[in-house]
């Protein structure tokens, strides 16, 4: 149920963001959704993409260095308080967030925040049991093509 | 003449001699003794010093190879057949390893700063102590310090030769020491403020710190009661000792150095300021090229090798000191015969100078080395944007050390940083890049952009 996240180190100067984005481009990789963590010298990019093997080997060629680490997509109810109910689940089983970010789409009723959890096997045990969807890769492109639609 | 033995404590030192007058130019007449009258003294001087490190293996083993004895040394020239000292020399040895006197003649023991590898000390007897605080007595001397002056001195004090060295040389002078040592420049300040301090010494660069900090303490910096300052330990330029002697209205004098030789003291300015004297008295300098070991024309640079003449505990011969000059025996207008040498212009390896500190960039790469999966691909920025050195230490980010998480990425960062500190003993900045950002070189890598202008 875990989806794949590439990261990517960033010097943070003007232009740095633009070249692995022309990259995917040329090889024709959609960019599911992204974030970007900054300090004043440099920043790391995560991105979810719609094949993140070919990313991975396009950006290697490239002479990038690129990591795959594997995060949580969770689905959240899109009304006050759903992000809250989720993150309450994982206070109280004491679940580390190391970061989180959200999806640049979602439908009118649900949201969908990317996790990266310290044990995220240990969280989507936690997440399940509450009742929590999890959403895979493969689910993933369908909302993605939902979207698109 | 041949044959005969030499006796070993004929001459060698005469009680230091107190200026006769206030108004005396020189702290010891040796400084203006007519040339050929020195270089006898320095025959025979060189033949005691053959003499007396005859007990020490490396030069036992290489004097005899050489078929060296104090008897064969007939001219200066005979300098030439000597074998070379390097710092390898020195680290190769047991720690005392040069040593020529017996433990119980030992009176202190000095060290080098950050140098590469094992750290390689400096032993004196209590007669070299004596010579140390004379020599630099003579350029304090020269540089305008008298008895009634107050002197503060902002060198570290410990292993260093720095603090120590001027020291005792102040006292000798017969002036008075505010022992401040290094750190705190606000202190320094207040000090210097409070005790009406005449005479400043430190590194050239710390003195720019201290103008810069006084004005940011809203002082005028050429108000303070300072007048001299004597400023070693680093290479600087014209330019700074014009900016130096501008911004704290002061006469800034030059002096040089090194402590395997003896620390500072091997020359210093007069008042003059075009060139250090060498006190040759006590020091055989010889400008090499470092390619081919011959002596270079007068005026041309080359590296200074240095012997020592009269030191007891460590006497070196022909040490190579990798520092970069030029000497010049035209008379200088203040009376003294000695050569002078050129500020320094360089090294003929690659040692940094950081703030005074001695910095090899094969420490910075051990320091990499040591963070588990560092690429040996990086670059030392060096600058000196304000007063003081500043290092940034660029290193590529690795698949190995490269992480999705911020605080592991700064704590990779911080982690360098501290490896870089606990070897060389400088902060730098630590600058991480992405892969593939730094050029290659095929050849010999450059690892060093010094902006500085030295």
């Amino acid at each position: 149920m875990k989806i794949k996240q590439l990261s990517l180190f960033l010097e943070n100067q003007a232009g740095k963001l633009y070249y692995p984005c022309k990259v995917l481009a040329d090889a024709g990789i959609d960019i599911l959704t992204l974030s970007l963590a900054d300090t004043q010298q440099f920043g790391i990019l995560r991105l979810i993409v719609d094949d993140w093997e070919k990313a991975r080997t396009v950006f290697e060629k490239a002479g990038s260095v690129v990591k795959v680490t594997e995060v949580v997509a969770v689905e959240v109810e899109n009304r006050p308080g759903g992000l809250a109910g989720i993150l309450e689940i994982l206070e109280e089983s004491r679940i580390n967030i190391e970061y989180m970010y959200a999806f640049t789409f979602g439908r009118q009723d649900r949201a969908i925040m990317i996790f990266r959890f310290e044990d995220s096997d240990g969280a989507i045990r936690v997440l399940n049991t509450k009742g929590v969807r999890i959403v895979s890769q493969t689910d993933l492109k369908h909302h993605q093509n939902g979207r698109e639609c | 003449m041949a044959n005969q033995p030499i006796p070993l404590c004929h001459a060698i030192r005469k009680k230091p001699q107190p200026p006769a007058g206030l108004d005396s130019p020189f702290w010891d007449v040796a400084e203006s003794q007519p040339v050929e009258e020195r270089q006898s003294l320095q025959l025979h001087r060189l033949r005691e010093t053959i003499s007396r490190v005859r007990n020490v293996p490396f030069y036992q083993s290489a004097f005899r190879e050489m078929n060296i004895t104090p008897e064969s040394i007939r001219t200066l020239d005979d300098l030439r057949r000597l074998p070379f000292t390097t710092k390898a020399d020195l680290r190769d040895s047991p720690p005392l390893g040069f040593c020529a006197v017996p433990r119980e003649d030992i009176a202190r023991i000095h060290g080098s700063t950050g140098t590469t590898g094992r750290q390689t000390f400096v032993a004196y007897t209590a007669e070299d102590l004596d010579l140390w605080s004379d020599l630099c007595a003579r350029f304090l001397y020269a540089g305008g310090l008298r008895k009634n002056h107050l002197v503060q001195i902002a060198f570290g004090y410990g292993l260093f030769t720095g603090g120590f060295g001027l020291h005792y040389g102040v006292e000798r002078v017969g002036a008075a020491v505010v022992p401040a040592a290094a750190g705190n420049t606000q202190r320094h300040i207040t000090l210097m403020r409070d005790l009406a301090v005449d005479v400043l010494v430190c590194t050239p660069s710390y003195a720019l710190s201290i103008a810069e900090t006084a004005r940011a303490m809203g002082f005028d910096s050429a108000q303070l009661p300072i007048r001299y300052g004597h400023f070693g330990g680093e290479p600087w330029t014209q330019d700074m000792r014009r900016r130096i002697e501008q911004e704290l209205g002061i006469l800034a004098f030059n002096n040089y150095g090194l402590s395997e030789i003896i620390g500072p003291g091997v020359s210093g300015e007069c008042h003059e300021q075009n060139g250090m004297h060498l006190q040759e008295d006590h020091f055989l300098v010889e400008c090499l090229d470092p390619e081919t070991l011959e002596p270079v024309e007068e005026g041309e640079v080359g590296e200074l090798v240095i012997t020592s003449l009269t030191r007891r505990a460590m006497p070196l011969i022909r040490y190579r000191t990798r520092d970069l000059s030029s000497l010049d025996s035209r008379p200088c207008p203040c009376g003294r015969t000695t050569r002078r040498m050129s500020r320094l212009t360089g090294r003929t390896d690659d040692m940094l100078i950081i703030r005074g500190v001695n910095v090899f960039p094969s420490q910075i790469e051990e320091a990499l080395l040591r963070v588990e999966g560092t690429a040996p691909h990086y670059m030392i920025e060096i600058d000196r944007p304000g007063s003081l050195d500043e290092v940034t230490v660029h290193v590529e980010v690795h698949p190995q050390t490269f992480s999705d998480r911020m605080d592991r990425m700064q704590a990779l960062r911080d982690r360098i940083d501290r490896e870089i500190h606990s070897i060389t003993g400088l902060r730098v900045k630590v600058v991480l890049l992405g892969p593939q950002t730094l050029e290659r070189f095929t050849g010999k890598a450059r690892r060093v952009n010094d902006h500085r202008k030295l």
